[in-house]
């Protein structure tokens, strides 16, 4: 396929991995903050194929995963509703709850759809004026221009019964709060490449010079990831710690203009809580007064819900990079793909998911077994 | 090390589950499987719990191998870039008998159909069936027709039953692969699975891709004549796609499966709604390429032969069968790593971005 073989080259790849072995003369430890990422590295066994000392941490870049759980309980709530259709992504519909998920619901009876694009859910709300149509708004800055335009597409048509539950997220405060984390080991970043296609990378200039933390721009095929490591590695060899666009054939440095005003004109910065993480200040998006409106919470009165974490669940920890999921003692046993007590075990882009899938089930069968 | 938790017990089944099925259960993959396990089989004694689940089975009458097959399907929409509904029943079906190493028959085929329905969409699929079924050279013999009230069906389903001889000379299981054997695949994967979920949500791939439904049962008879009882297993990957038909073979056989990532072919529109949706095209359904495990000494010839069909032209040596990790899938990735092949969780779900 173009625009893809190109990037999962054999020989291109085996060429990159001596470049890195050339460049590495002490340990590294990365993160790289994408779930797409993720899902590539582990898919892939880059992680295990690079050398000695170089250590990929697995970041909080799964807009499933730190979705907060009172939110996933919100959207429950909203769901159970007789006037309701909940659109969502796909993914979000396996995603635990405290007592149940919405797969699970729309089995007993409750108007769940999946939609490709948030235009859709308005197009619903435009057909079926007799029903409320509630948008469930997550991931990073890569969704945010979607659900913006749909915001603005529903106020365009005057459509009364369309609202969002929103938990839009931000990328650059979350690698600060894992900087200023007392035990962050994190020594250098590739950059969610999609993010920056949307929001450029004028944002992660001052988080390099304030932290000293080389950050890479980084795509999402394998050729992309391990260029983005070589860069990463080179940097930090030279001690240097610049931001670098390793994913050039998609990202500006000011990013996509029409986007941002989109994002702009509906949304506007506020504290989120992250699940796992906890509350980073000006870490998300909520809608502006102008758009106040189409806000789900009031209309639905969920805005005072709370929820409370399943005890054994790390995925504090797996969304910090403190710890890998085989450190989890639910891994594998109590908590699986088929039975998540966790987000990070939900979606494909999840670390405890992309590990599970790969076949990581502990520390020492794993890669033992399969070698 | 399993750390059982009080509030929830060992087994950590989720309650909204334990009361309804849900569509996942459906999707060919862990799901389905814990539904046969849990509720379908158990039911039918303990000879049952026994057997090696396939889609078709063998029954001897009289000194004759007889195989019999039977395929519910509700596929939506009902027409669809390839094929449609009925065309579908019948390949399905002639399919799931020559898995067996068999030649088809006769088929029977019954219709749901919801009040309501068109009759000129009826025809169509009516026709559709017999054009089918004489293609494959079968002839339906007997049948049923039943009209539920409206929202008891949605439009039409179709169930088809198939019942045929096996071939001389055949001997097929998903239990009979060994280490050592090799494993074929007979054409490019993905088509049908993405071809369905692009014209149910008009996602705008349809114009680029057909679904792959064809008969099988000629490259079947084709392979038994050519290598006959060095062919071990023969299983057409459909719901599930082609990881769940190996992590099958894997379980039934105990053994590795080993499989090479480069060798796995996808067409590129199909590649390309996969990487859009988020889909692994080794989950995705196929309905006209087989899975054949076969002995290694024969493994080039028969490749060489199956090419030489219209079925199989894209044929590809997939992988091999393998003492290690029993029960367990392994692929070869493209970047020289290794990662295991697991079996769909639940429905296929789109992921964000």
């Amino acid at each position: 396929m173009k625009y893809v073989d190109e990037y999962r080259d054999p020989a291109l790849a085996r060429h990159l991995f001596a470049e890195i072995k050339a460049a590495v003369t002490q340990p590294w430890t990365l993160m790289e903050v994408c779930g797409g990422q993720t899902h590539t590295i582990v898919r892939q066994g880059i992680d295990e194929l690079l050398p000695n000392g170089v250590r990929m941490i697995h970041g909080p870049g799964c807009p499933v995963c730190v979705t907060p759980l009172e939110l996933i309980d919100k959207a429950l709530a909203i769901a159970r509703r007789d006037e309701v259709v909940f659109a969502s992504y796909g993914d979000m519909l396996r995603v635990p709850g405290s007592d149940t998920d919405l797969l699970a619901l729309r089995a007993r009876g409750a108007d769940v759809r999946v939609v490709y694009s948030p235009l859709d859910a308005v197009r619903i709300a435009a057909d079926r004026p007799d029903r409320e149509v509630v948008f469930f708004a997550v991931g990073f800055e890569t969704t945010a221009p979607a659900n913006a335009m749909a915001v603005l597409r529903a106020h365009q048509l005057g459509l009364p019964n369309f609202s969002m539950l929103v938990s839009h997220v931000l990328v650059p405060p979350a690698m600060t709060a894992i900087l200023d984390a007392p035990d962050c080991e994190v020594q250098a970043f590739l950059a969610a490449g999609h993010v920056c296609a949307v929001m450029g990378w004028t944002q992660y200039e001052p988080i390099a010079d304030r932290y000293h933390v080389p950050i890479v721009v980084t795509g999402f095929e394998p050729l992309d990831l391990l260029e983005g490591i070589l860069m990463a590695v080179r940097q930090l060899e030279d001690g240097r710690a610049a931001v670098e666009n390793q994913y050039a054939r998609a990202v500006r440095r000011s990013g996509n203009s029409e986007a941002q005003d989109a994002i702009r004109r509906v949304f506007r910065i506020g504290d989120r809580a992250w699940r796992g993480i906890g509350t980073i200040p000006g870490s998300g998006l909520m809608l502006t007064e102008e758009f106040a409106g189409y806000d789900a919470e009031p209309r639905f009165a969920v805005a005072g819900l709370t929820a409370r974490e399943h005890p054994a669940c790390i995925a504090g920890d797996i969304l910090r990079g403190t710890r890998v999921p085989t450190d989890c003692s639910a891994y594998g046993t109590l908590c699986t793909p088929r039975t998540p007590l966790g987000a990070p075990m939900v979606s494909t882009e999840g670390t405890c998911a992309a590990f599970y899938n790969a076949g990581r089930r502990v520390p020492s069968a794993t890669t033992a077994e399969l070698r | 090390m399993t750390t059982a938790d009080p509030t929830r017990g060992a087994c950590p089944v989720p309650l909204a589950e334990a009361e309804k099925v849900l569509l996942g259960h459906g999707s060919g993959g862990q799901l389905s499987a814990e539904l046969l396990r849990d509720v379908v089989v158990p039911a039918l004694g303990p000879a049952a719990a026994e057997t090696v689940p396939e889609d078709a089975a063998v029954v001897a009458v009289d000194g004759l191998d007889l195989v019999i097959s039977t395929d519910a399907f509700v596929v939506s929409p009902l027409f669809f870039p390839g094929g449609d509904i009925g065309m579908l029943a019948v390949h399905g079906t002639v399919n799931d008998v020559a898995m067996m190493g068999a030649v088809p028959l006769a088929l029977a085929v019954a219709y749901v159909i919801e009040e309501g329905f068109p009759v000129a969409e009826l025809r169509r699929v009516t026709a559709s069936v017999g054009a089918a079924a004489a293609a494959a050279g079968v002839q339906v013999v007997t049948g049923d027709t039943k009209v539920v009230g409206r929202g008891a069906a949605d439009g039409l389903f179709v169930t088809t039953t198939g019942f045929g001889r096996r071939l001389p000379g055949a001997r097929v299981s998903a239990a009979f692969a060994r280490p050592g054997d090799v494993v074929l695949l007979s054409g490019p994967i993905g088509a049908h699975g993405t071809t369905i979920l692009s014209t149910r949500e008009a996602l705008g791939f349809e114009a680029e891709i057909a679904s792959d439904t064809r008969p099988l049962h000629r490259l079947v008879a084709a392979m038994v004549a050519s290598a006959g009882r060095a062919i071990h297993v023969m299983r057409d990957p459909t719901r599930g796609g082609v990881a769940s038909t190996l992590n099958e073979i894997a379980a039934a056989a105990r053994v590795g499966v080993e499989i090479d990532e480069a060798a796995v072919t996808v067409p590129a529109p199909v590649a390309a709604a996969c990487e859009l949706l988020g889909l692994d095209p080794l989950h995705v359904a196929n309905e006209g390429c087989l899975v054949a495990v076969v002995a290694p000494e024969i493994a080039e010839a028969l490749l060489a032969m199956i090419r030489s069909t219209p079925e199989g032209r894209c044929a590809v040596r997939l992988g091999s069968v393998v003492e290690e990790h029993p029960g367990r899938v392994v692929m070869n990735t493209l970047m020289g790593g290794r990662r295991v092949v697991d079996m769909l969780v639940g429905e296929q779900l789109p992921r964000i971005c």
